[in-house]
C-alpha cells in the first residue's frame, strides 16, 4: 500500500474532556502509561498481529471511512494503526501530547470498530482489537473524550447509560404499563416475578427518550402470552459503553449487574432489545472479562427472539407490510452474533417487498455511529456522516431500487443511520422490527 | 432469625383456593406466601387504576391507585409500595406510613423483620425512609441502599457535591460519599457502591473509586491505604469487625482482610463471600480457572466445578456444613460439601439448612413444575408455585407452601415423605 504521511491538520473537534485531558499529560506518563498497559495487559494477540501483518492494506477497501474519503490512505485500519499503535511501540511510548490527542480522535472516531476490516486481511487480524488496545491507553491518560466519559461515569454510577435514577425507571415501566393497558386491558410489565421464564432488558435511551419501545416490547411480549419480568433495581440496562472507553473494570462492573439481576429473578434467559453494542458486551467482551466463557444466562438478541416468536406462531401477523424496506444489518449482531439469516426470515415474515442492500449480511457497511462514536457527541457528528459516504450510497441504491423504509434493529444503528440519510438526503423512513411487529400483529382484545 | 417455634408444626395440610379470586378481580398478581406459611397474598386490580392487596382472599378497605412488591417480612407481615394520588408510601400489614413520598423503591427488611426501609424520592432529592421516618438530609442522588440486619441503620451511596451531565473532570474529583442514617461521610470518592452495614450497624464498609484507575474499600469513610484495580463487596467479620473484599491485583482476584491479602490473587474471579457463622471460615464463589466456577474455603477451591456459574451460598446453622447452587447449561445442580445431587434441575433456589445440618432442601423446578428437594430427593408433588421450605426447630419435618391446581397448600411434611 502506499505510505500514510504523517496527518498534521489540527483537529476540527471541540471537545473539552479531550483538551484538558490532553493538557495534564507529561511525557513521563504517557510512556510509562504506553509501556504499562503493552505489557502488563497485552500479550500473544497483540504480539502476533504486529508480527503477522505485512502492510499489503487489503483491510483499505473493507473500510467505510477509507471508501468515503476517496480512499485516502490514513483513514485505511492500518493507516489508523499506523497512526495510532505502530507509532506508540516503535517510539516505545514515547510520544507528544499532541499525539495522544489525535490517536484518540483516530481510535474514537474515525473507526467503529465493527470488524469488517478483519474478514479482509489476510491474516484475520483483528484491527479492532488494535484500536481497543489504542483507546485503553486513552482512557489510562485521561483523554477520553468527554461526551462518552460522560456516559461511562453515568453507567458507575447507576449502571445505566443515562443517568437514570433510581425511581425513575419503575416509574417509567409502570407509566407504560398504564399506558398500554389503555389498548390492552390485562396487559402488565411485571416487575421482579421471581422464576419468570425471560429477563427483558433494554438500554437507558427506552426509559429516558423512548419509552414507546418499552410499550411496544410489553404489547408483543403480552400477544405472545411469554412469561417475562423486568427487575426494578440496578441490571436492567445491557449497555455499555464502558466497553468502548477502555475502561475495562466499569464495563465488568455494569455486566455484572445486569448478570446478576437475571440471576436474582431466576430467569431462564435473558432477551435484549435491538442493541447492537449491548450484545456485543453481553454475549462477548463484558462476559468474558468476569472470567464467564460463555453468558452465566443465554441471552437472546430480539432478532433471535422475534424470529422464534414468528416461527412458532406465537404472534400472528394481520397482513403483510405494504410498503417495500430494506434491511440494516448491525455489525455486532451480525458479523458479532450471526444473526443476518434470521433478520431476513424476520423481514420476509412482516413485509411484502424486502429490498437488499449490496453489499450485505456480514459484509454489510457499518452505521458510523457504533462503536461509541455516536457517544462522542455533537464534536465529532460531522466525522461520522462524512465517514460514511459509502453507506448513504448504498441506502441511496436500495432506495432506487423500492425500498421506502429502512429497517434498523440495533439503538446506535438507528441514530447513526437518521444524520446519515437526513444529511445525504437521502430520504427513508427508519424502523426497528419492533415497530413493525407491533403494528401489525393481531392484538389480542 | 426467624422464630418458627410458635408456628403450627402439626403434621397435616391447609388450603386457601386462589382460583375464586382470579373471578373477583380484574386480574391477580404473583401471589406470595408468608414466611409461616399461613398467609397468601396478592395485589389484585380491582378496577381501572384501582388496587388492592388481598390476603387470604380478603381484600379490607384500602384501595391505591397502584401497588406493587407484594412480600412479607421475616416475621410474616405483608407490606407494599403503594400510591395514592401521585404520591408513594408503604403499607405494612394494612398500616399505612403516615408520610408520603414522591416515589419509594427497593424495600429492605431487617432480620426480625421489625423494621422496614425503602429508598426514597422526595422533591427530586434521593434517601431512604425507615419504618416511614425519611432522612433529616437528602442527597442530589442515591444508590445501593442498605438496612442492618438489627434494622436500626440504614446507609446508601450518596451525591453530595452538584455535578452537571458532562462535567467530567468535576465528577472524577470526587461527588460521592456513603451516608449512614443519612449522615454522609466527609471523604468524598469518584464512585461508592455497595455499602454494606456491621450486624450492629455501628459500622458502614463500601467498595470506593478514588479516581478513574484505583479501587478500595473504605470502612467509616477512610479508604484501605492499599489500592487495587477493581473490588467487589465487603463483608464485616461476624465477631471480629474486620472487613473482607475480593481484591483484583494484576489481572487476578484475591481475597483482602483489611487491606492486606488473606487469599493470593490466583483466581480468574472471587465473589459473593460469606463468613461462617462463627467467622471461623470464609467461603466465595470462585473461578480457578478461566470459565469454571466451584467454592473456595479459605482459599481452597473446591475440586467440583461447573461452566456457567456457582452462586446461593449458604453455610448451615453450625457451620459444619456449606452449599450452593451451581449451572451446566441448562442445569441447575445443588451442591453440599463439594458433593453434587445427582438429580438435576431446571431451576434451584437457594439450599436451605436443617437447624443440625443434617439435612438440606431447596425449591426446585423440573419438568415445566415446581417441587420440593431434600437431600437429593424430590417430592412428588407437581406444582404451579412453591416457595422455599422450612424445616421444623426440631428438623423432623419440613413446612411445604405451594399452589397446586388454583389452590394454595400449606403443608408439614415429616422427612420421612421424602424418602426414596
Amino acid at each position: 500500500m502506499a505510505k500514510a504521511p504523517a496527518k498534521t491538520e489540527p483537529s476540527q473537534a471541540l471537545d473539552q474532556g479531550l483538551a484538558v485531558g490532553v493538557a495534564r499529560l507529561t511525557p513521563e506518563k504517557i510512556e510509562s502509561t504506553i509501556r504499562t498497559v503493552l505489557k502488563s495487559e497485552t500479550g500473544a494477540r497483540l504480539s502476533t498481529y504486529v508480527e503477522t501483518c505485512i502492510h499489503c492494506g487489503l483491510c483499505a477497501e473493507a473500510c467505510h471511512y477509507y471508501l468515503s474519503h476517496d480512499n485516502d490512505p490514513h483513514y485505511a485500519p492500518v493507516g489508523k494503526v499506523k497512526q495510532t499503535l505502530w507509532e506508540m511501540i516503535k517510539q516505545k511510548g514515547r510520544v507528544t501530547p499532541e499525539f495522544i490527542e489525535k490517536a484518540a480522535i483516530i481510535a474514537h472516531t474515525e473507526c467503529n470498530l465493527c470488524k469488517r476490516c478483519a474478514q479482509y486481511c489476510p491474516f484475520g487480524i483483528d484491527i479492532a482489537y488494535l484500536m481497543l488496545v489504542v483507546r485503553r491507553i486513552i482512557h489510562k491518560l485521561g483523554c477520553t473524550p468527554l461526551y462518552i466519559q460522560d456516559t461511562a461515569h453515568s453507567h458507575s454510577v447507576t449502571m445505566n447509560q443515562m443517568w437514570v435514577k433510581g425511581d425513575e425507571w419503575p416509574d417509567t415501566l409502570q407509566w407504560q404499563e398504564e399506558e398500554a393497558q389503555a389498548e390492552f386491558e390485562d396487559l402488565r410489565i411485571p416487575l421482579d416475578v421471581e422464576g419468570a421464564e425471560i429477563m427483558y432488558s433494554v438500554i437507558a435511551p427506552e426509559p429516558k427518550f423512548q419509552a414507546q419501545l418499552i410499550y411496544q416490547a410489553a404489547a408483543i411480549f403480552h400477544a405472545a402470552g411469554v412469561s417475562w419480568t423486568m427487575p426494578s433495581e440496578l441490571g436492567w440496562d445491557n449497555s455499555d459503553m464502558a466497553m468502548f472507553t477502555g475502561d475495562n473494570e466499569i464495563m465488568g462492573r455494569i455486566k455484572r449487574a445486569h448478570y446478576d439481576a437475571a440471576i436474582r429473578l431466576k430467569v431462564k434467559r435473558i432477551v435484549m432489545g435491538e442493541c447492537g453494542h449491548a450484545f456485543r458486551s453481553v454475549y462477548d467482551v463484558g462476559n468474558r472479562w468476569l472470567g464467564w466463557e460463555m453468558p452465566p444466562i443465554p441471552i437472546v438478541h430480539a432478532i433471535d427472539f422475534y424470529y422464534e416468536l414468528l416461527k412458532e406462531g406465537r404472534i400472528k401477523i394481520t397482513k403483510k407490510y405494504p410498503t417495500p424496506i430494506t434491511l440494516h444489518d448491525p455489525c455486532n449482531v451480525v458479523r458479532g452474533g450471526g444473526l443476518h439469516e434470521k433478520a431476513r426470515y424476520v423481514a420476509h415474515t412482516l413485509c411484502e417487498s424486502v429490498v437488499e442492500m449490496t453489499p450485505n449480511r456480514e459484509h454489510n457497511y457499518c452505521c458510523a455511529a457504533g462503536g461509541g462514536a455516536i457517544n462522542c457527541g455533537p464534536p465529532y457528528k460531522q466525522t461520522r456522516i462524512s465517514g460514511n459516504r459509502i453507506k448513504a450510497e448504498q441506502l441511496f441504491a436500495a432506495k432506487t431500487r423500492g425500498a421506502q423504509v429502512l429497517i434498523a434493529p440495533c439503538h446506535n444503528c438507528h441514530s447513526g443511520l437518521h444524520d446519515i440519510v437526513h444529511h445525504y438526503g437521502v430520504g427513508l423512513d427508519i424502523k426497528f422490527f419492533g415497530d413493525l411487529i407491533y403494528e401489525l400483529m393481531e392484538k389480542p382484545a | 432469625m426467624t422464630d418458627s417455634a410458635n408456628w403450627d408444626w402439626d403434621s397435616g395440610a391447609k388450603q386457601i383456593p386462589i382460583t375464586p379470586w382470579r373471578e373477583r378481580f380484574r386480574w391477580v398478581e404473583e401471589p406470595n406466601a408468608s414466611p409461616d406459611g399461613e398467609r397468601v397474598g396478592a395485589v389484585v386490580n380491582l378496577d381501572e387504576g384501582e388496587f388492592a392487596i388481598c390476603i387470604n382472599g380478603e381484600t379490607g378497605d384500602q384501595v391505591f391507585d397502584k401497588a406493587w412488591h407484594l412480600r412479607f417480612t421475616p416475621s410474616g407481615k405483608w407490606y407494599a409500595l403503594v400510591s395514592e394520588m401521585a404520591e408513594w408510601t408503604v403499607v405494612v400489614d394494612g398500616q399505612t406510613w403516615a408520610q408520603n413520598f414522591g416515589y419509594v423503591w427497593n424495600p429492605l427488611t431487617c432480620v426480625s423483620g421489625d423494621h422496614l426501609a425503602v429508598a426514597v424520592q422526595q422533591e427530586m432529592q434521593y434517601g431512604m425512609a425507615l419504618d416511614g421516618v425519611l432522612w433529616e438530609t437528602t442527597y442530589a442522588n442515591a444508590t445501593y441502599f442498605a438496612l442492618s440486619a438489627d434494622g436500626q441503620v440504614t446507609a446508601a451511596a450518596v451525591q453530595v457535591a452538584a455535578c452537571d451531565s458532562a462535567e467530567v473532570h468535576k465528577f472524577q474529583e470526587g461527588t460521592f460519599s456513603a451516608a449512614i442514617a443519612g449522615n454522609a461521610w466527609e471523604n468524598r470518592f469518584v464512585n461508592v457502591w455497595q455499602p454494606v452495614l456491621s450486624a450492629d450497624g455501628s459500622r458502614l464498609a463500601a467498595e470506593v473509586r478514588l479516581n478513574l484507575y484505583d479501587y478500595t474499600i473504605a470502612v467509616d469513610g477512610s479508604p484501605w491505604p492499599q489500592t487495587f484495580t477493581s473490588v467487589w463487596e465487603p463483608s464485616f467479620h461476624p465477631s471480629s469487625g474486620a472487613v473482607v473484599a475480593p481484591v483484583r491485583i494484576k489481572g487476578k482476584w484475591g481475597m483482602a482482610q483489611d487491606g492486606d491479602l488473606i487469599w493470593q490473587p490466583d483466581f480468574v474471579q472471587v465473589w459473593r463471600q460469606v463468613f461462617r457463622p462463627d467467622g471461623g471460615k470464609l467461603a466465595a464463589v470462585v473461578a480457578p480457572k478461566y470459565g469454571r466456577w466451584t467454592l473456595a474455603v479459605d482459599g481452597r477451591a473446591w475440586g467440583t466445578l461447573f461452566r456457567d456459574m456457582v452462586t446461593d451460598v449458604v453455610w448451615s446453622p453450625n457451620g459444619d456444613r456449606l452449599a450452593a447452587l451451581g449451572k451446566n447449561g441448562a442445569s441447575w445442580h445443588i451442591i453440599v460439601d463439594d458433593k453434587i445431587w445427582q438429580r438435576p434441575f431446571a431451576m434451584a433456589w437457594t439450599p436451605v439448612f436443617s437447624p443440625a445440618g443434617d439435612h438440606v432442601a431447596a425449591k426446585v423446578e423440573i419438568d415445566g413444575h415446581y417441587s420440593i428437594a431434600v437431600d437429593g430427593r424430590l417430592w412428588s408433588g407437581r406444582c404451579e408455585a412453591a416457595w422455599n421450605p422450612v424445616f421444623s426447630p426440631a428438623g423432623d419435618k419440613l413446612l411445604v407452601k405451594t399452589i397446586e391446581e388454583g389452590i394454595y397448600h400449606r403443608r408439614v411434611l415429616p422427612l420421612t415423605e421424602f424418602a426414596d
